[in-house]
């Protein structure tokens, strides 16, 4: 696996492999020492050409965990704030001597375009792309589903998990829609018409109307951010109208199944789409969800960067 | 001015026989033809064929000359086969003026490698408001008879209804971009399964069959002309064939990149494969080839649009909208539709030189290979193949979609008013004021 840009990338044994590789660096994440040797004298960029606190510190913890070079490059201040074009800052990455480019970008499909060019030859990881992908994060709820519902090993089957919110501009829901089917659990997707894309018929997942209906028959519901700005182009008519079809509240919680769990891939927006006591409450696995983004994100890294001569599991991951 | 003895090529009827072109027209066509001064040309094998028109043509000039210039898109445009073009008028300044207008026609004229019909403005700056002043343009040198905001949509049903009815006095007609926009806003590509999963936003086909629907019915009721720009969808395709039906007097063009590619394309995220208006799917694509065979849609246009690479190189949702098309359209008309028996040679030369020439009524063009008629042809050899290479365009701009592919259908020779313009598929250079 050269790059990762999409969970479609992904097969079954590469993705199975990634959370068992992820389970191994959560148990260096919780030793006194969080530091690996990896990848010492490798250097990896954040690209972030798109705002996102998180993800970037996220990737940037989990690269210094196993002792890569950080380079944080981000729009604001940079070179790219003042036009210059990707193939541009492409190049002067190669140049540089990056070994792998985390991307975070607003356009759909850069990273892969990123990946195809000629501009440079290191590795390159979608960190969100547009309303495209988000591949890391997918593999991170697909680790923490696994670890509440699956004992922590295997697969994801017979668990039926919800999407709720709005799936046409989310990229965290396309990316787990390929991977969680992908690993057997079957997914519900849960929104009004409007936040659905056209031909979503066509995708292995359910699809409701229905919050109610969906909520006591699952094992997990993922909360999806919804943006206030949504309702200027006619999506949904309030954000209270939204709340109240479509929103994770406390009667909504009570239906839920017993040893379920709640998710929200962050940042939320307590109450429109999650009422605090919903995601501060026992079920809610929210913070946890980011400390095992970190494990997953070194499990990724570790996988694509160490090399297949020294490290066991890259060269499974190239047997795979 | 040379002479040529076209020797032993096919002509349209399927038969064979010699042509002289002299005098800038075709003075003989027979067997046997001999004549000393005559520069001979062996089209053993070859189709002669009336040269093409297209009706949509964007040449950049004035403006963006870094994309391409009347000049060299006139070249382009030779290479392709065609001897007559039509500028679009969305340039810098637009043409919307009868000074504009003029002035590409000039350049035109000065290029000398086809005739350039400037297509007018139908609002002033394209800005979709107010009429641009239509009869100025119609009575210019430039003699403007159509009249397009091409890239915008004329979407104000009121100003569209008043431009109907203004061209009335001068036989104009009005070209739409069917697009509403308020359906299409930051739309990326076609909208369906594809768009979805790669997250790109959708350009759902009904912003182009609502326009569409609308302007038939506005152009039914005033009587006037209509035509529609770059047909895509199958639903199109039944409008029209539907308007016809009714007697409104209504024609359309097909792209040929809409007769090949697919949304499919966009996988790649490669922006080469953006086009406005995008491409669809393969129920499109086919429902598009039968609409141009039974005459439904009237023409083949291009539109030819070309961009400097860096507005190619770059995301997808930043990149700009349009491909190159006159040097790669009769190969591609050929092999979506006389090669797969769709059409027959005669509908080939009807889509691509006597229905165009006759919307645009333009003259000297279109016409039959009989003797008198103007030499405006082309020399094509059907049964040879070539590889298309962005790098041999004859364009300023490279971004050709079909880069790579190997087609049928070479251009061997074209004239333009009996003067060579393509001699053994290679355009004849003659300097810039000649």
């Amino acid at each position: 696996m050269r790059h990762l840009l999409s969970t479609k990338d992904l097969s079954y044994s590469e993705a199975i492999l990634i959370l068992d590789t992820a389970q191994e660096m959560a148990r260096v994440s919780s030793s006194s020492v969080k530091k690996l040797p990896t990848l010492r004298g490798r250097t990896i960029v954040n690209l972030f050409l798109e705002d996102s606190t998180r993800t970037r510190i996220s990737f940037e913890a989990a690269a210094k965990r196993l002792s890569a070079d950080v380079i944080n490059f981000s729009a604001k201040g940079s070179s790219v704030s003042k036009g210059e074009s990707l193939k541009d800052t492409a190049q002067t990455l190669q140049a540089m001597g990056a070994d792998a480019v985390i991307i975070r970008h607003s356009a759909s499909g850069s990273a892969q375009w990123l990946a195809d060019s000629q501009w440079m030859n290191g590795s390159v990881i979608n960190a969100g792309d547009g309303t495209h992908e988000h591949p890391t994060q997918a593999l991170l709820d697909a680790f923490t589903l696994r670890k509440h519902l699956a004992s922590g090993t295997g697969d994801l089957k017979g668990l039926s998990i919800a999407i709720v919110g709005d799936i046409l501009h989310s990229r965290v829901a396309r990316s787990n829609v390929i991977l969680l089917s992908l690993l057997g659990a079957q997914v519900t997707l849960v929104a009004p018409p409007t936040l659905l894309p056209v031909g979503v018929e066509s995708w292995p997942a359910q699809v409701s109307y229905d919050l109610d209906a969906v909520i006591p028959v699952v094992d997990a519901v993922m909360m999806l951010r919804v943006q206030q700005e949504r309702m200027a182009d006619y999506f949904f008519p309030t954000a209270r109208e939204y709340s109240h079809y479509f929103g994770l509240n406390r009667d909504r919680l009570n239906q839920m199944k017993k040893d379920s769990i709640i998710m929200h891939p962050g940042p939320m927006n307590r109450g429109l789409e999650i009422t605090a006591d919903c995601a501060d409450s026992a079920r809610s696995v929210i913070v946890e969800q980011v400390t095992n983004g970190v494990s997953v994100r070194m499990a990724v890294l570790y996988l694509m960067l160490a090399g297949a001569s020294e490290s066991p599991f890259a060269q499974s991951l190239v047997n795979a | 001015m040379n002479s040529y003895l076209i020797s032993q090529a096919t002509l349209p009827d399927g038969s064979t026989a010699d042509l002289l072109l002299e005098n800038g027209v075709i003075a003989k066509i027979g067997i046997g033809i001999e004549n000393s001064q005559a520069i001979r040309i062996d089209a053993q094998g070859c189709r002669v064929l009336p040269g093409f028109v297209d009706l949509h043509t964007h040449l950049r000039e004035p403006g963006r000359e870094e994309s391409e210039t009347i000049r060299s898109g006139s070249q382009s445009a030779a290479k392709g086969g065609y001897t007559a073009v039509s500028a679009m008028a969305n340039t810098f300044p637009v043409a919307d003026t009868a000074g504009v207008v003029e002035q590409v026609l000039r350049l035109g004229q000065e290029a000398g490698y086809c005739d350039v019909f400037p297509i007018g403005a139908v609002t002033q700056g394209i800005a979709g408001k107010q009429l641009a002043e239509l009869g100025a343009m119609a009575e210019s040198a430039a003699k403007v008879r159509i009249f397009s905001d091409d890239g915008n949509c004329v979407a104000d049903p009121m100003v569209m209804r008043r431009a109907l009815e203004y061209v009335k006095q001068f036989n104009g007609v009005i070209a739409q971009h069917a697009q509403d926009p308020a359906l299409t806003h930051g739309a990326q590509m076609n909208e369906g399964v594809v768009s979805s999963g790669l997250g790109l936003k959708g350009w759902p086909a009904v912003a182009e069959e609502a326009i569409i629907a609308r302007d038939i019915l506005l152009a039914g009721h005033v009587s006037s002309r209509i035509h529609i720009c770059h047909l895509t969808t199958a639903g199109g395709v039944d409008l029209i064939r539907w308007a016809k039906a009714r007697g409104i007097d209504v024609t359309a063009e097909v792209t040929p990149h809409h007769l090949l590619l697919t949304d499919e394309e966009a996988i790649s995220y490669n922006p080469v494969f953006k086009v406005n208006p995008p491409l669809r799917t393969q129920v499109d694509v086919l429902a598009l080839r039968q609409g141009l065979a039974d005459g439904t849609i009237d023409i083949v246009a291009t539109d030819h649009a070309p961009h400097p690479s860096e507005s190619k190189e770059c995301e997808w949702q930043e990149a700009a909208f349009g491909m190159l098309g006159l040097e790669t359209a009769y190969s591609i008309v050929q092999l979506t539709m006389v090669d797969s028996g769709l059409m027959s040679w005669t509908d080939l030369i009807d889509r691509m030189s006597t229905a165009p020439a006759k919307i645009g009524g333009y003259a000297d063009q279109g016409q039959s290979i009989s003797v008198g008629n103007v030499a405006n042809i082309v020399v094509v050899d059907p049964s040879a193949t070539w590889r298309v290479d962005k790098d041999l365009v004859q364009s300023r701009s490279r971004n050709t979609p079909f880069h790579g592919m190997q087609l049928p259908g070479v251009i061997r020779y074209t004239f333009y008013k009996g003067n060579m313009t393509v001699s053994q598929s290679r355009i004849v250079e003659w300097p810039k004021n000649a």
